[in-house]
């Protein structure tokens, strides 16, 4: 049994991109003439994003991003390791230098732009609820009032909905989103908020097909950065150089495509590669 | 030096904690008390629940219990308890999962109470035709449970500690503060040490006090 | 005990009992069937939701066996290291000296009034902010810290306990033969403690093992409670049956050890070659009370 199935288009899309990469690690193989590995850190237990799956392959859009990336300064598809990088460790992590890069769901902003250097944006996600898809009782974010919210604990996503947009929503926090869908599924929670990107990974889960949809608030405005050690220049124009190709050679929308497609989600299209204000 | 305290209800986080250790602990005493009743009944059934319970709930972290409170009972079956706010439902299911986890050992202390009251005065007490329910509640718990309060304190000290687990379901106790404050603050160590210091003041007059009380009241033989 | 509490049931007792037993199996048979419905209504009892821990390995071999090592490693990590760091705290509890006892007696009393997450959550962040240790390892390092400063003050009351056990023969025995203090606990008591200790040792092993899914809920330490999440995040967010398996396994493991304990106590008791000494599987919640004991040199037990 196979425990989650992308749809047949997606399925489709996916064995193109997969081939996509097997030429290009033939391609690269030739090339590459010692055995360095590069390791990146990505989210393992996020559907769409990055997800560690039972098999131990790893899938998701951050793991297409960082997989394309890694090709383009010179690794072969064996060449690259993934790590886990949890939310609260990614600076250290970087810092440390036990990754060398990270494409984490990892939204550009001040304060971790004192800790490390990001490349991107490569992509645009904004703060979004994920509701029953028959709950018609949300229709914009004031409608959030007085409902039950869920999120994981010590996300900013929850804050920024009880102290901004909806102050009388309740508000339940647990360690993850699983926990927060059980909930939504058996009607004790009326949405679920984090990143749209998040959000539609999960609902483009097999079981979850066709019971929940996305809001399509836009509460926040999220740009994703592939992080990089404080000062290494050289790598960050290189990893730049790496996204704006996989724009324009179609790659992005591929990726984009094959992971967030069947949630009916529609993504923004490529944020302005080495743009980001403050 | 203590600045980093401002914005941070420590006070209230403790205060918290010590309503969810005295709800748990009134209510395991009761839980407690029925299923050692159970757990020494003439009925086979009733001694193979209690002893079914004990030995289950004594072998699973209390971290599933809370859990499960959450996630089973509320979110799937819709026990709410009577409240409305998550708030608190999730305080009264965490006492909830408290008391199921705390009164299996409130159950084993009082047992090996009821086991140090002599055999005569239980015979006593079946010759002059008491029932099983009276033998119990006249003769054998008042003796047993003045034998175990020292072992009843410890319980009590261990459900104290045991409040900060109600963290894991978002109860917004001094665990739940400190590692909010942790994430937010500098100063780890004085964070560390407030906290600590409270867990102290709560614990261990508890336990000096109730020690005396117990000596006091043991019953001498 | 429980026979003597009431009469041999006649006729009447006998039928009043087969009525209580019914009525006390209606009930329960209410409360799981309102569970079972209840779970039913909600769709968790849906075979997809299960299934993956029939039909489908990865389950066990990518998630909740490889949480199961983690849980035990860190289990037994702590034990190893708290082990010998209780007998220094035990035995210093009972030196002779009273700045020794009264260290000692702080030392075990500081870390058994806080709570052990409170102590895991100061390791992790010590750790972060002071140490080098890998954001990868540091949840287990942080959980073993926690573990082990708690627990070692536990093993010293055991310890005490053991030392306390021992008839005291043993050691006018050892003095009459003119060994010093150190050579009467090396070679007279201490050997004679651990056996006695064994059983108390072992249950407060399931102690150890209950603790850590603390840090899979806190800390974010993939352990066996933790590894449920990664796991539902690709089984459609089956988290009720998640969390019955790993409860299930949790009750098997520390069954077992419970019930291990038990056979070593009645052993040890039966033991025709040792003192028959032994600290009870069940006595290490109430070995002492907080606060009981600081400064204070023991008295020995009553021994009948």
């Amino acid at each position: 049994m196979k425990p989650r199935k992308v749809s047949a288009a997606a399925a489709a899309v996916l064995a193109l991109a997969l081939a996509a990469t097997a030429c290009g690690s033939d391609d690269g193989g030739g090339g590459s003439d010692d055995g360095k590995k590069i390791t990146v850190g990505i989210k393992f237990d996020q559907p769409g994003v990055g997800l560690k799956t039972p098999d131990g392959k790893y899938e998701g859009f951050d793991v297409d991003v960082a997989r394309y990336v890694a090709r383009q300064l010179g690794y072969v598809s064996d060449d690259i390791v993934f790590k886990e990088a949890k939310s609260a460790d990614r600076e250290t992590l970087l810092q440390r230098g036990d990754v060398d890069f990270i494409a984490a769901s990892y939204s550009i902003n001040d304060e971790r732009r004192k800790k490390v250097d990001f490349a991107g944006p490569y992509f645009l996600a904004h703060q979004d609820v994920l509701v029953r898809a028959d709950d018609r009782s949300i229709a914009k974010p004031s409608d959030l009032n007085n409902k039950k919210l869920c999120s994981v604990t010590g996300s900013t996503s929850a804050q920024n909905v009880k102290t901004k947009i909806a102050p009388q929503a309740q508000l339940q926090e647990y360690g993850g989103y699983s926990e927060c869908l059980t909930g939504l599924e058996n009607k004790t929670i009326d949405a679920l908020t984090t990143d749209d990107a998040i959000l539609a990974g999960y609902a483009a889960q097999d079981q979850f097909k066709g019971k929940f949809r996305l809001g399509g608030f836009k509460l926040s405005d999220e740009l994703y950065g592939i992080g990089v050690k404080k000062g290494d220049t050289e790598l960050r124009n290189k990893v730049n150089a790496a996204l704006e190709k996989m724009v324009q050679d179609g790659s992005w929308k591929k990726a984009v495509e094959a992971n967030f497609g069947p949630a009916g989600y529609r993504s923004e299209p490529p944020p302005r590669i080495g743009v980001f204000s403050g | 030096m203590f600045d980093f305290l401002q914005g941070y209800d420590v006070l209230g986080a403790f205060w918290t904690t010590i309503q969810l250790t005295v709800w748990s602990a009134i209510g395991s005493l009761v839980w407690g008390t029925v299923l050692a009743a159970m757990r020494v009944s003439p009925v086979p059934v009733m001694r193979g629940f209690g002893t079914g319970y004990v030995n289950v709930v004594r072998n699973i972290p209390l971290t599933v219990i809370i859990v499960f409170t959450s996630l089973g009972l509320f979110q799937t079956l819709g026990v709410s308890l009577g409240a409305d706010t998550f708030d608190v439902i999730n305080f009264r299911l965490a006492v909830l999962g408290l008391i199921a986890y705390t009164s299996a050992f409130v159950c084993e202390a009082l047992r090996s109470g009821i086991n140090t009251v002599p055999l005569g005065q239980v015979e006593a007490a079946r010759a002059l035709g008491l029932s099983f329910i009276q033998v119990l509640t006249l003769v054998v718990l008042p003796q047993a449970f003045r034998s175990v309060v020292g072992p009843l304190a410890n319980v009590l000290i261990a459900l104290t500690k045991n409040t900060t687990v109600a963290a894991a379901i978002g109860v917004p106790e001094a665990a739940l503060l400190m590692r909010e404050m942790i994430e937010n603050e500098a100063q780890l160590i004085l964070i560390s040490a407030v906290f600590a210091a409270g867990f102290i003041v709560l614990t261990l007059p508890t336990g000096l006090f109730l020690g005396r009380v117990g000596k006091k009241v043991a019953v001498k033989r | 005990m429980s026979s003597v509490l009431y009469d041999i049931p006649g006729p009447r007792a006998k039928r009043r009992n087969i009525l209580y037993t019914l009525g006390f199996l209606v009930v329960l048979g209410a409360l799981a069937w309102w569970v079972l419905l209840g779970l039913a209504d909600k769709g968790q009892l849906e075979w997809s939701k299960w299934a993956p821990f029939v039909t489908d390995s990865r389950v066990w071999t990518t998630y909740l066996l490889p949480g199961l090592e983690n849980t035990l490693i860190a289990a037994a990590l702590s034990l190893v290291i708290a082990l010998p760091l209780g007998a220094v705290l035990g035995i210093a509890r009972l030196s002779d000296h009273s700045w020794v006892r009264g260290a000692a007696g702080t030392v075990v009393e500081f870390f058994r009034a806080i709570p052990v997450l409170i102590l895991m959550l100061f390791a992790n962040a010590a750790y972060a902010a002071f140490s080098d240790i890998s954001p990868d390892n540091r949840p287990l390092y942080a959980v073993v810290t926690g573990l082990v400063l708690y627990n070692s003050s536990v093993l010293a009351e055991i310890v005490r306990a053991g030392i306390l056990a021992l008839p005291l023969g043993q050691s006018d025995a050892a003095r009459a033969i003119g060994m010093r203090k150190g050579q009467t606990m090396r070679y007279v008591l201490l050997p004679q403690a651990v056996t006695a200790m064994l059983p108390a040792i072992v249950s407060q092993m399931v102690v150890i093992v209950k603790d850590t899914a603390l840090g899979g809920a806190m800390l974010g330490f993939s352990e066996l409670l933790a590894s449920v999440r990664p796991m539902s995040a690709n089984y459609g967010a089956n988290t009720i049956a998640g969390f019955t398996v790993v409860a299930v396994i949790f009750i098997v493991l520390n069954f077992a050890l419970t019930s291990f304990a038990a056979r070593l106590e009645s052993r040890l008791r039966q033991g025709r070659k040792s003192t028959g000494a032994v600290v009870a599987a069940d006595a290490v919640e109430e070995l002492a009370t907080p606060g009981e004991h600081v400064g204070r040199k023991p008295e020995p037990p009553e021994r009948s």
